[in-house]
């Protein structure tokens, strides 16, 4: 009884330092990727078809759900928000709730959700089965860096997508948070844009482009990560999917609260 | 000249190689025969560098490979063309970029000298009507042709052939034994073959070694391999099912 107690405490000791040392390895190899990604950024010309590519891939791949999001998103905001301030008389404050909260929080994030599922998603699944079989050690056959013929043109095309399709969703919430107003609150579509315009900050909007451009590099270079470090198989490239997903939306809103705790708050 | 002493590699406590030592001359053509799973990719992912021993040294023409720096590791490889198991064809070029992607992304020519070269090449393995295919719309060993163009466009010094006869017919694996024969008459290229095929190990060997639970049974010329004295290496050219050999 006592034995196979210590040796399942053994197996639980030891298997989370293996988990825990894979996932500062992990780390480090992500890492590794964004700095060699930064030196090979000269590349950046010559490979701007391949550039090209990945930014229209992401682009016509989500850009439906991503309205769809975004129409509706504001919409909710727009209801949820005023049937409370409708109580008070209020409604007018709608616009500058959304146009504040999508700039600064919900367009980032919102977007980076949808550009994961699909891009980053795709990304590991690209990358995963170019591992297993054995296509990224024939490119380093022919002397070809796998960072710059296929890493950097991903992070730099997502960091291009990632903050205009962040525009996009914000443009498309607000539209959809005035035609809620209009029908069900009673604001008209002039007191709504008027208020949008009198709520923008040129402080949250780079503040929002900013996290959406640093939510780009965290999504593509975990992505890129867990692609070339999958093995096993076709077993192994679902596996670096999923985590890529999962271990992205973490980094996202883990990421996402310190960047506005440092531009807005004190720190923590 | 490669050189294998005493190379021992295991995978997560499971021992692949046990001390193989062997040495291939320059212009050989070494064929490494053995059961599924016996290691034979192993030494091919060695010498390339993929792998590092955990035990014992590699060298490729004097220089070491295990522990080199990837600048050196760039170097060696630019002496070798490696054709993989499945051909690891990138699938959004079609099969006249695949072959050229080396000399493209180096600017190794000119465009119109890349196009002349890849023709070449595409002609050498009959493959100038699938020029314009895409990877997915071509069989298996169509793919291992392309991948084998691919390995040979900058006309390397070594070529690692991972099954380069697996999938293909009769006819068409005599045809690639015949160019792996000819770039070792022509161009003195050293080969290094991995493959089941024993029809095609004796008509291209100089010498044949048998990889057997990590270990090299025997390494000696086709004749010596023929008339061997291993119950191992007598049951496995042979393909019995009883003999020595665990399953
Ligand atoms: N990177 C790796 N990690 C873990 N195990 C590995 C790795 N590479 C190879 N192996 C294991 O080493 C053993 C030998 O693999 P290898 O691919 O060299 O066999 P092989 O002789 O080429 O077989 P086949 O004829 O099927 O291609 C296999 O059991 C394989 O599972
Ligand atoms: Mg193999």
């Amino acid at each position: 009884m006592f034995e196979v107690l210590k040796s399942s405490f053994h197996k639980l000791i030891s298997d989370t330092g293996a988990k825990l040392m894979y996932q500062l390895g992990f780390s480090g190899f992500s890492l590794i990727l964004i700095f060699k990604t930064v030196v090979e950024l000269r590349y950046v010309f010559a490979k701007r078809k391949e550039i090209i590519k990945q930014m229209y891939v992401a682009g016509v791949k989500s850009i439906l759900v991503c309205s769809i999001v975004a129409l509706f998103g504001g919409m909710i905001l727009s209801l949820q928000t005023g049937l409370q301030f409708k109580v008070y008389g209020q409604q007018e404050f709608v616009p500058t709730l959304i146009i504040n909260i999508m700039n600064k929080e919900l367009g980032p994030l919102l977007t980076a959700i949808i550009l994961t599922a699909f891009s980053g998603a795709a990304m590991a699944a690209e990358l995963g089965t170019m591992k297993v079989s054995e296509e990224i050690d024939a490119l380093e056959m022919m002397s070809i860096d796998p960072v710059r013929f296929l890493v950097m043109p991903r992070i730099v095309a997502m960091s291009i997508m990632l903050p205009t399709l962040t525009i996009y969703t914000v443009i498309l919430a607000v539209l959809g948070g005035a035609v809620v107003s209009f029908f069900q609150l009673g604001v008209t579509f002039e007191t709504y844009f008027r208020q949008i315009v009198d709520s923008i900050y040129f402080k949250d909007m780079y503040v929002g482009l900013f996290k959406s451009f640093v939510f780009a590099v965290i999504i593509a270079s975990i992505s890129c990560s867990n692609g070339l470090l999958a093995k096993d198989g076709a077993l192994g490239v679902g596996r670096a999917t999923r985590v890529s997903v999962v271990s992205s939306y973490l980094m996202i809103l883990i990421v996402g609260y310190f960047i506005t705790a440092i531009f807005y708050g004190n720190i923590i | 000249m490669i050189e294998f002493s005493n190379v021992s590699k295991g995978f997560e406590s499971r021992k692949i190689l046990k001390d193989v030592d062997f040495t291939i001359r320059d212009g050989e053509i070494f064929v490494i025969i053995g059961q599924s799973g016996a290691g034979k990719t192993t030494i091919l992912r060695h010498i390339a560098g993929f792998y590092d021993p955990d035990n014992g040294d590699v060298v490729i023409d004097s220089v070491k490979m295990n522990g080199a720096s990837n600048r050196i590791r760039k170097k060696l490889r630019e002496k070798m063309g490696f054709l993989f198991q499945g051909g690891a064809l990138l699938n959004w070029l079609n099969v006249r970029d695949n072959i050229g992607l080396p000399l493209v992304e180096h600017r190794l020519a000119s465009k119109d000298e890349i196009a002349r070269i890849v023709d070449e090449k595409l002609a050498l393995l009959q493959l100038t009507d699938a020029a314009d295919k895409m990877p997915s719309e071509i069989s298996g060993g169509m793919k291992k042709r392309v991948g084998l163009a691919r390995a040979i466009v900058r006309n390397p010094e070594i070529i690692l052939y991972d099954e380069p006869t697996s999938g293909l017919d009769p006819v068409m694996s005599a045809r690639i034994d015949e160019l792996i024969l000819r770039m070792k008459r022509e161009l003195g290229v050293t080969s290094v073959v991995v493959t089941h095929d024993m029809n095609s190990a004796y008509r291209i060997a100089d010498r044949i070694a048998m990889l057997y639970s990590g270990e090299m049974v025997q390494i000696g010329t086709p004749d010596e391999i023929r008339t061997s004295e291993s119950g191992i290496v007598q049951q496995f050219i042979s393909g019995n099912i009883h003999g020595p050999i665990k399953p």
